[in-house]
């Protein structure tokens, strides 16, 4: 997937993410800043999901910042999706 | 040493002594009568017409001749408002005391003021029936010197009793008394309602002082504490935030959650063949516990029962159950919201309990004993029904053992409801991280996504599926709440012991590590 513009999905509310994409350069690897009110009991967790996640889109160079407050796992990942979309412009009608 | 949860208890404490691990809700109960040695309380004399009036509250305290190590108590009826337990310990801090067990009947967030004291040495021990916010945080910590020591409501006058809990000082807020110290907390600008927790502070005490915000002409009616246990009495200016002291009624929740799972809990109820004429019940303010009562309401209309009493910390919502005739009286040991002092000052059922009639085990017949149905929240309950109500999902400690574990131990029909995870964090689990209500005493958990129903109790089941209602296997749910929200990584802690859990009967249910940071 090629990223195009900064882009974020998500809220900040209680069992929710917010999620926010930036492109960096092609081979700066993926810088994952994540924060969670739940680090200590699924931090890991988190962290492999997104992993997987972004190699699903074969994002290789990306910038996400997470911020987590107890979202479940199916809502981490359908919020990183649509983040990844936005910035690559892929998905019409949603909020870039 | 394990207790019959199969808990490491240790044999010894430093900061508290020998300890008796948990052996079962009723082993002890049973011999019917305890078996440690009561202390007298103190015998005092004062001359007639000698004045008890102090012009502040430093000049009381100065006369009680403070002094290092010594133990102070209050009651936390003034909730969220309360500032005097802040004020007391600043002018004992300020006097230099140090070393001193702090023996409040619960600490709440409106305590955090008294965090430094806590890190300076002047606090070193705590015995509280709960700690939250910023103490309870620093308490995890290891802030304290000596281990806390977390109690029921009942068992706090167990330990007073035994002298376990000894206190030299009490300080008790009132919203009105007179200058012998005949106080209530029924009327006034600062109206909380029941002083119930103070009575035992009263009488156990090496010295009294009460303080109020309303002096009024002798005599203060009604007598909630009595003068003759009284040393002190000081007039200030503001006992706290009268807007969080006496303000407001408590709302049922809109939560849908919590709603829904009211409703299943009152068809549980409904169906478990307790909910009769004459029936006593008991509900917490907490978000679905209250909501209960909502649904309990239009249930007793409908079908037109009468119940005979309700119970306990009571919220205006009791009040009008109580008005509309659907209990014949209330037993109040702590009123939850202001709204509910006017009731407890003009409505004869509605009656003051102290703390050891509300729920000593030690004693002929403590009134939870007599409950029908109470309702309970929980933080985290096991696969066991063993339920936490103490430490968060952080570890730190966040809550109040409270009425729980009295309650439940007394009660016909105990209601767990609490929803099967929160965020992300599962409350349905094979293991709580710790235990402050054994689940012997919980007979049925009401979630969102299953009712689960004690093994122990085969008529319950067959009662509810009689009914109509679905039972699910609690370790089914547990496996299912964890599908959800995936496996999480328990709480990391050290070996160091910051806290113990005591059960009612003064055995220690479980202990509370210090986290690992």
């Amino acid at each position: 997937m090629n990223l195009k513009v900064k882009a974020q999905a998500g809220s900040f509310e209680s069992s929710d993410v917010l999620i926010m994409i930036e492109p960096v350069e092609s081979g700066s690897g993926r810088i994952i800043e994540l924060k969670s009110i739940v680090m200590q009991q699924f931090g890991d967790d988190l962290l492999a999901q997104i992993h997987a996640d972004l190699d699903n889109f074969d994002v290789r160079d990306v910038r996400v910042i997470v911020n987590d407050k107890g979202a479940l796992p199916p809502t981490v990942s359908a919020r990183l999706e649509t983040a990844l979309k936005r910035s690559a412009q892929v998905q019409s009608g949603t909020l870039s | 040493m394990k207790n019959k949860l199969q808990i490491d208890i240790p044999n010894e404490l430093d900061g508290i002594g020998r300890l008796e691990p948990f052996q079962g809700a009723f082993t002890k109960l049973k011999k019917g009568w305890m078996e440690e040695e009561t202390v007298p309380p103190p015998n005092k004399a004062k001359m007639p017409h000698a004045s008890k009036m102090c012009a502040n509250l430093k000049e009381a305290i100065l006369k009680t001749k403070p002094y290092n190590g010594m133990t102070i108590s209050f009651h936390h009826h003034l909730r969220g408002g309360d500032n005097l337990v802040y004020e007391a310990v600043k002018i004992l801090a300020d006097l230099g005391i140090k070393d001193i067990t702090l023996a409040a009947s619960s600490l709440t967030t409106a305590h955090d003021p008294i965090l430094p004291y806590f890190k300076d040495g002047t606090i070193t021990q705590v015995y509280a029936s709960g700690v939250r916010g910023e103490l309870g945080k620093a308490v995890a910590q290891g802030a304290l010197e000596k281990p806390l020591v977390i109690h029921s409501h009942g068992g706090r006058v167990r330990s007073v009793h035994t002298g376990k809990i000894k206190i030299d000082l009490a300080i008790l807020a009132a919203s009105a008394a007179d200058e012998e110290g005949n106080a209530t907390g029924s009327h006034g600008p600062s109206a909380f309602g029941s002083m119930g927790y103070a009575a035992i502070d009263s009488w156990y005490a090496r010295q009294v002082i009460v303080v109020t915000d309303n002096i009024v002409d002798y005599p203060c009616v009604p007598q909630s504490i009595t003068q003759n246990y009284i040393d002190y009495v000081v007039k200030v200016d503001s006992i706290g935030d009268p807007s969080k002291i006496a303000g407001g009624t408590t709302r049922i929740t809109r939560a849908p959650m919590d709603l829904q799972i009211a409703r299943l809990a009152a068809q549980v109820i409904e169906k478990s063949g307790e909910l009769k004429d004459g029936f006593s019940f008991q509900v917490g303010a907490g978000g679905a516990s209250l909501a209960v009562a909502k649904y309990i309401r239009k249930i007793m209309k409908q079908r037109s029962i009468k119940g005979s009493f309700l119970l306990g910390g009571v919220t205006s919502y009791g009040v009008v159950m109580l008005n509309e005739g659907l209990f014949r009286s209330i037993f109040d040991v702590q009123s939850f919201d202001a709204a509910v002092s006017s009731s407890l000052l003009n409505n004869t059922y509605h009656i003051e309990i102290p703390a050891g009639l509300y729920a000593n085990p030690f004693n002929c017949g403590c009134m939870t004993n007599k409950l029908d149905v109470v309702v309970l929240g929980a933080l985290e309950i096991d696969t066991n029904f063993n339920v936490n109500v103490i430490t968060g999902s952080e570890g730190y400690v966040r809550g109040a053992s409270g009425g729980h574990s009295d309650t439940a131990s007394g009660a016909n029909l105990t209601v767990v409801v609490c929803p099967s995870f929160r965020g992300r964090i599962p409350i349905v689990k094979e293991k709580v991280h710790t235990v402050v209500t054994p689940g012997e005493s919980i007979d049925v958990l009401v979630t969102e996504r299953g009712i689960c129903v004690n093994p122990a109790r085969p008529e319950l089941k067959a009662n509810l599926e009689a009914g109509g209602i679905k039972v699910k296997d609690i370790k089914d749910l547990a496996v299912e709440v964890e599908k959800i929200t995936g496996k999480a990584k328990p709480i990391e802690t050290t070996d160091r012991i910051v806290g113990i859990v005591e059960y009612r009967d003064g055995t220690v249910i479980d202990v509370i590590r210090q986290v690992a940071e």
